[in-house]
């Protein structure tokens, strides 16, 4: 794919933040432009996930007409929707607008307000918020009238399943958990930065088994934005940009929850396998992975699911957590991932995976042949729906 | 069991109205292709299997074996008793799974593997298919 993401920005991120979605856009989306030495009037394309889309409180963002016209863009092409690889479906839908001449500079975002959404109180369950006895349509009818009303329910059933084929265990789930918290206590942005023991993760409530409270993200404010050009802007840019190298984007498989046929893995799979069907790169030229984290196992699964490990390996693979720290052979959500680091929901592993590529994480940052890493992998989504994206680190001018 | 736990109810339509109606009948009612006889779920009009287009309802056993489960512990809808949600393989076809509840069984006693057999609990004339272990009476 001929494509770079020129440049990154990214919001505060926090817990009930108080601020207006379009307010946090801006600036993420602001930073951004300035990052890939632009200025709106070069945004030629907009993307976002999941546009207006009516979904949980706080979960959709503004969608592109609103950041269109606070912007006063002047766009050759626009798209926003929730259908597609996960939330990288933007960064795909960006990728194939730039590769095919329809926009140079398109300007992708990612904006949530979950947390002041939720207020003081618990998460909502979805087909919940708001009171009332709504009626489910669709895909959703098959679950949440059986009280199934969150992912961590869905998901739980997957990772009971995992357990019982491949006899995984719940110390070696609490290694993405631990591993998420050791690395956002050098991430100022994290939301959550004290120490976490294994004892702390056990004692710590269940939400439904086998996920504990840090198995589940943490859900925050927070907007993240990224430019993707054409690959001529690199040499216009003073600093290194990440070149998408491969895009995984495949569902052969049902797109369902429960009838998948592999529900251990599921879109992820097919996602992963689509990625190193499109690259002449392999899992072992791979620096660092970003990897979603929406729960505890879904990081597992992509470490499967893109050939980190064999099948049903992810847990001997994470064991004792050494090879997924800062400093082991695969570096892991070196942010802390949304665990600890905020549930930026997918964008946030994008912006990371840049930061590292491009040497600028700070006290995290992972050193690879004395310098930053080379080739990260970046995979967003769970169940149903997954996309996964490979970047190479380009110099600038 | 306690009091009856909140639900939220599907919405029907002309595709789906058989299946959660179905209990009134006392059995369980799924898509199936006339042709190959292929289970098809959720119901669509259009065979996986052999490319029929005949689909009709049809009914099932209603047994079939816990394929995986989760016990919930958060409060989502107020509920504050543990509760147990399975994914039921169906006895008919591999692979033909439900998601649903397990009742009249601890939480504690849930395994893989545990045979099950449909119960239906009836709401506004909506039957939930629920499942209970196929050994109790």
């Amino acid at each position: 794919m001929d494509a770079v993401i020129s440049g990154i920005g990214q919001s505060d991120v926090g817990r009930r933040l108080g601020r207006s979605a379009l307010d946090l856009t801006l600036d993420a989306a602001l930073e951004a432009v300035a990052d890939a030495g632009l200025t709106t009037a070069d945004i030629d394309g907009l993307a976002t996930y999941p546009g207006g889309f009516p979904g949980p409180p706080g979960f959709s963002g503004p969608a592109s007409p609103d950041v269109q016209d606070a912007l006063r863009l002047r766009l050759n092409w626009h798209r926003g929707g929730i259908e597609g690889p996960a939330q990288l479906s933007a960064v795909v839908d960006a990728v194939l607008a730039v590769h095919s001449g329809l926009a140079r500079h398109v300007l992708v975002y990612r904006t949530v307000t979950e947390s002041s959404a939720q207020g003081s109180g618990g998460r909502d369950g979805i087909g919940l918020a708001g009171g009332g006895a709504p009626k489910m349509g669709g895909s959703l009818q098959w679950s949440i009238p059986f009280r199934a009303y969150s992912a961590a329910n869905w998901l739980a059933l997957n990772c009971r399943r995992h357990m019982h084929e491949f006899g995984t265990t719940v110390e070696q789930l609490a290694q993405v958990a631990l591993n998420g918290r050791r690395n956002a206590q050098l991430n100022p942005k994290a939301v959550y930065r004290d120490p976490m023991d294994l004892g702390d993760y056990l004692s710590a409530r269940m939400i439904t088994t086998p996920f504990r409270l840090f198995d589940c993200d943490a859900p925050v404010d927070g907007s993240t934005a990224v430019v993707v050009s054409a690959p001529g802007h690199a040499r216009h840019v003073d600093h290194a940009v990440a070149r998408i190298d491969a895009l995984g984007t495949a569902l052969r498989g049902r797109p369902s929850w429960d009838q998948f046929d592999d529900a251990t893995t599921m879109a992820a799979r097919d996602a992963g396998a689509s990625l190193w069907e499109r690259t002449s790169l392999t899992p072992d030229d791979v620096d660092i992975a970003e990897l979603y984290d929406g729960f505890s196992f879904l990081t597992m699964v992509w470490l499967e699911a893109l050939g980190f490990c064999g099948r049903g390996e992810s847990g001997p693979f994470v064991e004792g957590g050494a090879r997924i720290a800062l400093d082991g052979d695969l570096p892991v959500n070196t942010h802390g991932g949304q665990l600890s680091a905020g549930r930026l929901h997918g964008f946030g592993f994008i912006h990371e995976a840049v930061l590292q590529l491009r040497g600028e994480a700070g006290d995290r940052q992972v050193v690879r042949r004395d310098g930053p890493p080379e080739v990260a992998a970046v995979a967003n989504g769970g169940g149903p729906v997954a996309g996964a994206m490979l970047l190479t680190r380009e110099d600038g001018r | 069991m306690t009091d009856a736990p909140f639900r939220v109810q599907p919405a029907l339509d002309d595709d789906n109205r058989f299946f959660w109606t179905a209990g009134r009948e006392g059995v369980l009612r799924m898509a199936r292709c006339s042709q190959c006889r292929h289970w098809i779920h959720p119901p669509a009009p259009y065979c996986s299997e052999c490319g029929g287009r005949d689909v009709a309802p049809s009914d099932l056993g209603g047994r079939g074996t816990v394929w995986s489960y989760t016990v919930n512990h958060h409060s989502w809808d107020g509920g504050t008793e543990p509760y147990v949600i399975v994914l039921v393989e169906l006895d008919e076809q591999p692979g033909l799974r439900l998601t649903s509840n397990l009742v009249g069984c601890d939480p504690d006693q849930v395994t893989i593997g545990m045979p099950v057999r449909v119960t239906f609990e009836e709401r506004d004339d909506i039957w939930y298919p629920l499942f209970e272990p196929a050994g109790s009476t």
